[in-house]
């Protein structure tokens, strides 16, 4: 019925607040992110039994000192499940103090990696002697690169709380750290079980 | 040893004086118009005073319509330089043949075509894509900004750094020589040890950071942000296909991110992803860049098909045929992209059963693209056409591409591929499909946009001259290397023995020259309409009898878009409003929310640009200067939590008081 008399009201709200899309982008982002994982453990895939007269991973691969890093980070991340328990008691002073633990973990896991890198690369087994090497140091490599920003992330998220609180905008950031830990939680079980556990296997 | 570690070396890197091209004269003619031509823009900008303004409202501005005007005006300007390298190629193959060698040596060539192919497909046609998205998507949806603004900014920026990059490689340096996809061992660092190949890495990685950004950008737009009432079925046609591009957007440009990291740990570090020796695999490199490439071309012309629908619709003032079926063919296409890559690469050797897969894939692709085809047919029959400038280039793409669609086809046969690959049909096929398809599909959008963005309407004469110089031009310029793909003849050659060839390499030349015309009269198109916009404005905002929502605002829209958010009842929401008695509010106007300008953006995006030349020159000193000054301008930015402002409800009386008067003047 064209020109009825349909109040114009019918076709706009006065008052209108989209929702907030952070946690929305920062998932996608985490899923592109997935993708740059999926295509190194691809590569890994193919290149991962290239020797090239190499050392192989059962050669090389210490699973104690492995083992200690992977709990190391899974410990990491219960930690920060304690962070974002306390922030919804609205308690900051026990979110940064769980934060900061979970850093220290985090900071142990680089340690513990870059020491193997360094052993590895002294040992004459660095990035460059096989194709094996090459994806296995560009996989782990960027997951310990992904757990460093995430380790500056957190110190600037910390300094950030000092000065705003636990108000709207710092409550979404911590759970978008929250999610890229967790995240690279998960990425590292895949690598523990197919980089170094298989990678042990005959 | 120590005097390779001096000083220079960090500071300079592998840059000395000797790369600088001096010594070729087509590159000291290019330079020396450029730089006159960028000294007679500097000078007028000084003289007009612009830069305060350029700095204050288009450079550090977060409103995705003038993000989006600007994307757009960066695609123009690279196909300037992309059309360059074509025509390059054009004349040194119509003269080059027996004795004579044209006058493009084979380095100098290579790179020509390697330029041109990165160019249109990453600095002229994604800009040109993405710019459209940005501008139309949130006015379509009822919105006033994207979800992230200050990321659609710094988005924006790195696309055009890494366009920059690609530029100063012209004169600093070399580009690439390897093909627009730089397949190892080609790009390795035994066969391209210059910079070339550094150049496309990085350029290629800052801008692709980007457009992966800009995806997750508009998708949560799209989920998050439409007006109330739209639900998903009720979203213009437009915004469906932008929905779906950006999807593949994100889910693409990570796995070409990776392969190019890949690609410049083997040249920087010496690993062995894709070397010969030692455990590399260079066909992994090509299965991975083609898992990015292929969803890539569905980016490019997902967006395109949705800017048909728009017109089509539009101009035959009715609703689109068969909406749902629209919907699910561009989701399917969207979901088909993934499955078929290997067809790029059919002869190395897959074996029969993964060649039919792929091949079965590629041809059911064609099923959902024939049923928009068939969609926009039925559309326009029984329709009231109107042959407006959109609607000619519409009806030019629905020709064109039907054409490039079937060689399509044709190259999906596996067998026929053995034959045809790496051949000229193969060029032609691309060709008639982007240009028959994204690029019309992008002058179709300008010319259907251009009013609401600018709020004058583009001249009809000069638009009918580039219309039918492009069409006419592009048929001249490909249809014979269909001829002499079939005859055999392959890409990327800069000499021919056979003289009995040369006739057809002189028709595409013509074709070429009709394609300059072509551009031609549409640069001369924008300036009679800005020097005619007083005769060509439009005072209502809705110059074409739209459908959608973005024509329900003023033409060009206030900073906030809407006054008040719209309430969707309707497909066609504008046209629901029209029919039904739709009232402008005048009164009871509130303080709009709206992100504030910074000028953070360009500043990050910059550092990742000096970062990238330093990285393109092994300047290790300048690489960890920027990279440190990046993370520091990033983490700063971090620390502003102030990033919003409220345009007051006086100004938007104001606003809207004064196109009440214009209305009422005029209409």
């Amino acid at each position: 019925m064209p020109g009825t008399n349909v109040p114009s009201s019918h076709f706009y709200v006065r008052e209108h607040h989209p929702e907030n899309g952070t946690l929305l982008g920062f998932w996608l982002y985490l899923m592109s992110d997935c993708l740059i994982f999926a295509c190194l453990f691809a590569t890994y895939a193919v290149l991962g039994r290239n020797y090239a007269g190499g050392p192989t991973g059962a050669e090389i691969f210490e699973l104690p000192v492995v083992a200690l890093n992977t709990s190391l980070l899974l410990f990491s991340s219960i930690t920060y499940g304690f962070a974002m328990l306390m922030m919804q008691k609205k308690d900051l002073a026990a979110t940064m103090i769980w934060l900061g633990i979970t850093g220290l973990f985090g900071a142990g896991f680089i340690y513990f990696e870059l020491a193997e890198f360094v052993h590895l690369i002294l040992s004459g087994a660095g990035p460059q002697r096989s194709g094996f090497l090459t994806s296995f140091f560009s996989l782990v490599g960027t997951h310990g690169l992904h757990v460093s920003f995430g380790i500056v992330w957190l110190i600037t998220l910390l300094f950030q709380l000092k000065k705003h609180g636990l108000t709207a905008a710092n409550r979404r950031r911590l759970m978008c750290l929250s999610m890229f830990w967790h995240f690279l939680d998960v990425v590292w079980i895949g690598v523990f079980t197919f980089v170094y556990l298989m990678g042990v296997l005959p | 040893m120590h005097d390779q570690f001096d000083l220079m070396t960090l500071i300079f890197g592998r840059l000395t004086l000797d790369a600088i091209p001096y010594h070729e004269p087509i590159l000291v003619a290019t330079f020396i118009m450029v730089a006159l031509g960028g000294a007679a823009v500097l000078g007028a900008m000084t003289y007009f005073r612009l830069w305060g303004p350029l700095w204050r409202d288009w450079i550090t501005s977060i409103d995705h319509k003038k993000i989006g005007v600007m994307y757009v005006v960066l695609g123009l300007i690279m196909l300037l330089r992309g059309f360059a390298d074509a025509v390059m190629m054009r004349g040194q193959q119509a003269m080059s043949f027996g004795d004579s060698h044209g006058y493009l040596p084979p380095h100098h060539y290579d790179q020509v075509f390697t330029a041109h192919g990165v160019i249109m497909i990453f600095f002229v046609a994604m800009p040109l894509v993405t710019g459209l998205m940005n501008y139309v998507v949130p006015l379509q949806i009822g919105a006033r900004d994207v979800a992230f603004p200050f990321l659609n900014n710094f988005s924006f920026w790195m696309t055009a750094f890494g366009g920059g990059l690609v530029m100063v490689s012209l004169f600093v340096g070399e580009f690439a020589r390897t093909g627009w996809l730089a397949y190892p061992p080609l790009s390795g660092i035994l066969a391209s040890p210059d910079v070339g190949v550094d150049y496309y890495i990085w350029s290629l990685q800052i801008a692709g950071v980007g457009t992966l950004l800009s995806g997750v950008n508009l998708i949560v737009t799209i989920v998050k942000m439409r007006a109330p009432g739209m639900n998903m079925m009720r979203m213009p046609v437009f915004t469906w296909t932008a929905l779906c591009t950006n999807v593949l957007i994100v889910a693409a440009f990570p796995v070409l991110t990776a392969v190019l990291a890949m690609l410049s740990l083997d040249r920087l570090f010496g690993t062995n992803f894709f070397t010969n020796d030692m455990g590399g695999n260079a066909m992994m490199y090509v299965n991975l860049i083609w898992i990015w490439g292929h969803p890539e071309v569905y980016i490019l012309i997902l967006p395109a098909f949705g800017v048909f629908s728009e017109v089509v619709s539009t101009f035959c003032s009715k609703r689109l045929f068969g909406y749902t079926s629209m919907v699910y063919a561009t989701i399917v296409i969207t979901i088909l992209s993934y499955l078929v890559w290997l067809h790029h690469f059919f002869t190395m050797g897959s074996g029969a059963s993964v060649n039919s897969f792929f091949g079965i894939t590629t041809m059911i692709i064609s099923i959902p693209t024939g049923a928009k085809i068939f969609n926009w047919l039925f559309t326009m029959y029984r329709g009231r056409i109107r042959f407006e400038l959109p609607m000619l280039w519409t009806m030019g793409f629905m020709i064109t591409f039907v054409i490039g669609g079937m060689t399509g086809v044709l190259l999906a046969v596996p067998p026929a591929d053995f034959v045809l690959h790496n051949s000229l049909f193969l060029i032609a096929h691309f060709h008639n499909v982007i240009i028959g398809g994204v690029l019309f599909g992008m002058f179709a959008g300008i010319n259907y946009w251009f009013p609401k963005a600018f709020g004058f309407k583009l001249d009809v004469f000069w638009g009918k001259c580039s219309f039918w110089f492009w069409t006419i031009g592009f048929y001249f310029a490909f249809m014979p290397l269909y001829v002499l793909g079939l005859m055999g003849v392959t890409r990327r050659m800069s000499h021919f023995d056979d003289p009995s060839l040369q006739i057809w390499f002189e028709i595409a030349a013509f074709g070429a020259f009709l394609i300059a015309l072509g551009i031609a009269s549409f640069i001369i198109q924008l300036v009679v309409s800005f020097k005619r916009r007083e005769a060509l404005k439009d005072f209502t905002g809705d110059p074409w009898g739209g459908r959608t929502l973005e024509w329900s605002t003023s033409s060009p829209p206030p900073d906030y878009n809407f006054a008040f958010t719209p309430l969707v009842h309707d497909n066609d929401t504008w046209a629901d409003m029209k029919a039904n008695g739709y009232q402008r509010p005048l009164d009871g106007f509130l303080d709009i929310h709206m992100p504030k300008n910074t000028a953070a953006g360009f500043i990050i995006a910059a550092c990742a640009a000096v970062c990238g030349f330093g990285l393109i020159w092994h300047m290790w000193l300048i690489v960890g200067a920027a990279f440190v000054a990046l993370l520091v301008s990033t983490i700063v930015h971090t620390f502003n939590y102030n990033r919003d402002y409220h345009i007051p409800a006086d100004d938007v009386v104001r606003t809207e008081g004064e196109r009440t008067r214009l209305l009422a003047a005029h209409v």
